[in-house]
């Protein structure tokens, strides 16, 4: 009951503030500009820029928050996040290296530095995958440090790549691993987002009983009748991929994935059936939050947002590590 | 022990072996176990009573050899409808997440769970029903990681009796126990093999108390079977001793017909 009522609060908080967040901002938009009764300017700034944005903003929140809350309990590991298995580092080289060969296109409406990200981003789960996979089953100790090793390989060659290119695309290049939402204009990242958005977040809610049993130990799990390799298998691949359209959109904003399960299993405790529903409502309005600040905090200029979800997320981070204990024993 | 109830064959292991890579754990390990029956596997260190019980409850997957559940190979089931046949409980001293007794109970109720519904009336009721009769009903609210090493064992328990399965798979049930909670889950599965009809199928090293509770016994020795028989044959010197490599001092039960192990005193030899 209480866990509901807490749900419920959470849902309210979430309508609240992707309901608010599209009429703030810069430039002062009346709630007539909903139904087109304001300055054509403003209907733009609303229904093009700042709706898409928002929209974004809760899609990409939500997937990020429920891949960290499905790898820290497949993983059985807090400091598992959506990038622990190396997919944004496969993103953000695939980008580097668009912006190092200077190209330029669009295709399907996406920029090519989203098709490029995106490949890069398939490219890291396949390796990942196929490391695990020839090493005895979806062993966690071998996909973990596979990513890890993954990760760090790649972000040596977007350093490489980065010394390569001159100042300007370097400069993007460091840009473009900040993350932001500052590019969403128009509905076309909503839509390329939503499908592989939706996909993860069904999944994870699918396999709730599973994953509370797995966060007990894989033995039992399998002892009460959970398929474990292939529960974990089918939220390796579809968590990753859906990380990995997130990523080619927004970038690769950090701590929302880690930050919002955990503040989520202290507000409503360990168990999925609840745990996931209220991981997706508070990741997705935590990052419209940060959003919203980012580009009015120090207005007219605007703060990439993994830089606010990163400086509210290190502070709590280091908390997190000193109260652990309350979280009960993770192995 | 007599063992009046005994039926059906319902776990029937004919030459199994398993290893992990070339390292081999089990050789050629046969044995059956009987509807109702109480028993107990016993051995060294090592012998591979741990990872016998995790094949029977294929927690670990493949060997050689046949095993039938009730009749049937064990390849055939799908996880799922073998834990409904078969519930598992680790040994308790193990990490555990903060879940509540009553969240960690429930989750014993998967095998009957639909991913599209939410957990229905049955459930509630069987979760209810096995928390009191495991006695576990007062602490439903604790978090298992506030709860003492019995309490434990017997939540543990409980979730393996909440997947409905006629037969307990038992590791080690009392070993990390003292005596007052060592009585109290030995106490809980006695009843339960007696009045519930559960067959019990418990790793464990204590023999006295294996040939006290048990209606048959296997001991298993470098992963095989050296020992198959009642608690009258196996409470001897010789065969304990062919079995551990250790000389052993019997003495008899104030209270029973089988002998028992007795600690013996340092510097003494073994009459």
């Amino acid at each position: 009951m209480r866990a509901k009522a807490i749900l419920t609060i959470l849902a309210i908080m979430a309508v609240f503030v992707v309901c608010c967040a599209p009429l703030v901002g810069v430039e002062d938009v009346s709630l007539g500009a909903l139904w087109g009764d304001a300055e054509p300017g403003q209907v733009n700034i609303l229904w093009k820029l700042r709706m898409p944005r928002v929209a974004v903003g809760f899609l990409a929140g939500a997937g990020l928050a429920v891949a960290g809350l499905a790898f820290q309990a497949m993983f059985r590991n807090p400091l598992a996040t959506p990038f622990t298995l190396g997919v944004s580092s496969g993103a953000s080289l695939g980008a580097a290296a668009y912006i190092h060969l200077g190209l330029s296109f669009a295709l399907l409406r996406m920029p090519g530095e989203s098709w490029f990200a995106f490949a890069g981003a398939l490219i890291t789960i396949a390796v990942v995958y196929g490391l695990a996979r020839s090493s005895r089953g979806m062993s966690n100790v071998t996909m973990l440090l596979a990513g890890v090793a993954v990760s760090f390989f790649f972000s040596s060659m977007i350093l490489f790549l980065q010394y390569l290119s001159d100042l300007t695309r370097t400069f993007r290049m460091v840009r473009w691993v900040m993350g932001g939402l500052e590019s969403v204009v128009g509905l076309d990242s909503v839509l390329t987002i939503l499908p592989f958005v939706f996909a993860g977040c069904a999944v994870v809610l699918y396999f709730r009983h599973e994953l509370n049993l797995i966060t007990t130990g894989e033995e039992l799990a399998t002892a009460r009748g959970v398929e474990v390799d292939r529960v974990k298998l089918v939220v390796f691949l579809v968590a990753s991929i859906m990380v990995g359209a997130i990523v080619s959109v927004c970038g690769p904003i950090g701590f929302v994935g880690l930050m919002a399960p955990h503040i989520c299993r202290l507000l409503i405790g360990p168990d999925h059936r609840v745990l996931a529903p209220a991981t997706v409502l508070f990741g997705g309005a935590f990052l419209v939050l940060c959003d919203t600040l980012a580009r009015t905090v120090i207005a007219p200029t605007e703060l990439p947002v993994g830089i606010l979800t990163a400086l509210l997320g290190g502070p709590f981070f280091v908390w997190l590590l000193l109260t652990r204990t309350g979280q009960g024993e993770w192995e | 022990m007599t063992n009046p109830r005994a039926g059906n064959p319902i776990l029937d292991v004919v030459e199994f072996s398993f290893g992990f890579g070339t390292k081999e754990i089990l050789r050629d390990v046969s044995f059956t176990v009987a509807q109702g029956e109480y028993f107990s596997i016993v051995g060294p260190n090592g012998a591979g009573k741990t990872t016998l019980l995790k094949c029977l409850d294929r927690i670990y997957r493949g060997g050689s050899g046949e095993i039938s559940v009730f009749g049937q190979p064990l390849e055939s089931y799908r996880q799922r409808d073998l834990a409904r046949r078969l519930s598992y409980v680790p040994q308790a001293d193990g990490r555990v997440f903060p879940f509540t007794v009553g969240q960690f109970v429930l989750m014993g109720r998967y095998p009957h769970l639909n991913p599209f519904s939410s957990v229905g009336r049955d459930d509630m009721a069987a979760v209810g029903q096995v928390m009191e009769r495991t006695g576990i009903a007062p602490f439903a609210e604790r978090k298992l990681d506030t709860l003492s090493g019995g309490e434990r064992q017997k939540v543990y328990i409980a979730a393996a009796l909440a997947q409905g399965a006629e037969v307990l798979l038992l590791d080690e049930p009392t070993t990390f126990l003292d005596y007052r909670h060592q009585a109290d889950v030995r106490d809980l599965l006695a009843e339960l093999n007696r009045n519930a009809g559960v067959t019990i199928v418990a790793v464990t090293h204590d023999v006295n108390r294996a040939a006290i509770d048990s209606h048959r016994i296997v001991a298993l020795s470098a992963g095989t079977v050296v020992f198959s028989g009642t608690p009258a044959e196996i409470m001897r010197p010789d065969v304990l001793e062919r079995i551990y490599g250790t000389p052993f001092l019997m003495v008899d039960h104030p209270q029973g017909d089988v002998p028992i192990i007795a600690p013996q005193l340092p510097g003494e030899d073994t009459p």
